[in-house]
């Protein structure tokens, strides 16, 4: 993760997409993960139909395969897990090539695995479509608490700056001939983690008291309508809804 | 450490998120007495700070490095209850936006790394600055040894949460013996960079360490004629008030985890009844009831301990409960007493 990192986690568009209300977007993403999880691991079909149902959402708004598999990096640490699963686990054991392995961790692993791509996917497609600030006056609609959403728009605000002043830092560290190699060189780490806390906490209480002399009072004014007609609301549930429809089958049949 | 999507059960993951709730709306209200009408700016400040500290890698043995979690460095920084927030909000923004931790172990993540390690990394430095003394030298050792005990304890709880509802055929015993072992060393790389971030802010700043308050010494005013006259300081007024109906804060936290316990427990004991119901109407219900059991979510938490799968999941609710609850009980008392030390000891100490 570098700085400036999150203006390139939005791609701005004009699909259907992207013209959904965020509050929309945010339930559906989150209804559709709360699906996946709830799917048993023996159903692998519906975990191809959710993958499908994803891969329309990214072709109706047109986000590219490259840039959610470049997104999906993030996932690499559960993966190597997964892949663990099946030599570590514990059970009944078949051979596959000549390796060992646990039927129950095979299972396992796959479910990690598929529940967690699939839900990498849905959040960086959310993410792709929906402004940030957007995204948290989305929440604030679906009564997430005011001041949970206000601290989340100040850190986005402020998470530029931050990351900016710690990289002219580490400029610097680096211009010096430094590399963290071992324990020894940690409180030079600290000591910048340290200047970076107060550089930061100083101009927060410079840009509170601008803030203050403009008239802020506890509360930053929302200037557009977010409210959702139902058609947008229906169309934003087709995502979840079908997710749904697959795993009722499976109780069904 | 982010716990991504289908890492815990449905169970698991409802109740976690209960307690995530629970323990951001007490902190709601107790980050307003830490930073009154700045907190929302500054909140979201320290949590950018948080945010980017998380990238600063470390070198923790040969080859290994980790990154810092920031529990008990944001606690004794800017407070536990802001600590907590900004953390949640941290993992929420990376959860959201980057991806990184699943939407539905947003819960558990926040339980996990905002709550677990801000409570214990507050509670054991409390307790030491109490024993140690209030100098510069016991905040700094205070804090890296909370430090150094909240990421293990994240850890611990993160294998308890394993053994209520984790879906990987692994023995506890050895999920437990592989993240402490992890974590006891990601605990001494971050036990460092913590005391030693601590002590390079209160070398230059150390009004801004909530830590360290009984540190700052009294305003002095020198006058011309030589004399000199001390200044009460102020920052003692919010926390009396505050202090002084703490009842109200517990009581609104233990009402919230209720309704959302009742929410998700009504959950873990009705979703096999209604399977059966299926199951029963289908006509395979004598035949097919253990199998039926064995492929719907809350399935590995009932087979693994030989229990009925909703009593297994009341259960897990309410272990989860009652650990989240007792130590933010504990968090609340070490909270009053921070408040009734901040009255009572106004030293003076350089």
């Amino acid at each position: 993760m570098g700085a400036g990192h999150h203006h390139r986690i939005h791609r701005p568009g004009d699909s259907p997409v992207h013209r959904l209300p965020p509050q929309c977007k945010l339930l559906a993403a989150a209804a559709f993960a709360v699906v996946v999880v709830a799917t048993p691991r023996e159903y692998v079909a519906a975990f191809a139909v959710y993958a499908a149902l994803l891969a329309v959402v990214a072709a109706v708004a047109r986000v590219p395969p490259g840039f959610v598999l470049r997104r999906m990096v993030i996932e690499v640490p559960f993966v190597v897990f997964a892949v663990a699963l099946p030599i570590v686990g514990l059970g009944e054991r078949v051979e596959v090539a000549g390796l060992s392995l646990s039927v129950e961790g095979l299972w396992a692993g796959w479910n990690i695995l598929a529940k967690a791509t699939l839900g990498v996917v849905a959040s960086v497609l959310l993410a792709a479509t929906t402004e940030p600030r957007m995204l948290l006056l989305g929440a604030q609609r679906l009564r997430v608490p005011p001041l949970l959403v206000q601290i989340a728009m100040f850190m986005l605000r402020y998470m530029d700056v931050v990351l900016d002043e710690m990289r002219r830092m580490r400029v610097a560290r680096e211009s010096r001939g430094f590399v963290a190699r071992d324990v020894r060189h940690i409180p030079v780490v600290a000591r910048s983690a340290g200047a970076l806390f107060i550089r930061s906490y100083e101009r927060g209480e410079r840009v509170h008291l601008a803030m203050l002399s403009r008239g802020y009072a506890g509360s930053m004014p929302i200037i557009q309508d977010l409210s959702a007609s139902r058609g947008q609301w229906g169309v934003a549930g087709l995502l979840p809804g079908l997710a749904l429809l697959v795993l009722g089958l499976w109780y069904v049949m | 450490m982010h716990v991504p999507d289908g890492f815990f059960n449905v169970a698991v993951s409802v109740s976690a998120g209960a307690v995530a709730a629970a323990g951001v709306a007490v902190c709601l209200r107790g980050a307003r007495r830490e930073l009154d009408d700045r907190t929302a700016p500054m909140a979201g400040l320290v949590s950018a700070f948080i945010f980017a500290v998380q990238m600063l890698n470390f070198p923790v043995a040969l080859g290994t490095s980790g990154h810092l979690l920031g529990g008990a460095l944001a606690a004794v920084l800017v407070g536990p209850y802001t600590a907590v927030l900004c953390l949640a909000v941290v993992l929420l923004v990376q959860g959201f936006f980057f991806a990184d931790g699943g939407l539905t172990a947003l819960g558990v993540n926040i339980t996990l790394m905002g709550i677990v390690t801000v409570v214990v990394g507050w509670a054991v430095f409390r307790a030491l600055t109490r024993i140690l003394g209030g100098g510069r030298g016991a905040v700094v050792a205070s804090s890296a040894v909370a430090a150094l005990l909240s990421v293990p304890a994240s850890a611990l709880v993160f294998t308890l949460l394993f053994w209520l509802g984790g879906n990987a055929p692994i023995e506890v015993g050895a999920v437990a013996a592989a993240m402490g072992g992890v974590h006891v060393l990601i605990g001494i790389g971050e036990a460092l960079i913590t005391g030693a971030t601590v002590s390079a802010v209160l070398a230059v700043r150390p009004d801004l360490v909530y830590g360290a308050r009984g540190l700052a010494g009294p305003l002095l005013l020198r006058a011309a004629d030589g004399t000199t006259s001390e200044v009460a300081p102020a920052a003692a007024a919010p926390a009396r008030t505050g202090a002084a109906r703490p009842g109200g804060f517990l009581l609104a936290g233990i009402v919230v985890t209720a309704l959302l316990a009742g929410i998700a427990s009504f959950y873990a004991s009705s979703s096999p009844d209604g399977l059966e119901r299926v199951a029963e109407d289908k006509g395979f219900g004598a035949v097919a009831t253990d199998h039926a059991l064995g492929e719907q979510p809350l399935a590995d938490y009932g087979e693994s301990g030989g229990i009925p799968v909703g009593v297994a999941g009341l259960i897990g609710v309410g272990v989860t409960l009652a650990v989240g609850g007792g130590l933010f009980f504990a968090v609340r008392r070490r909270g009053r007493r921070l408040a009734e030390g901040a009255r009572g000891e106004e030293r003076v100490d350089a």
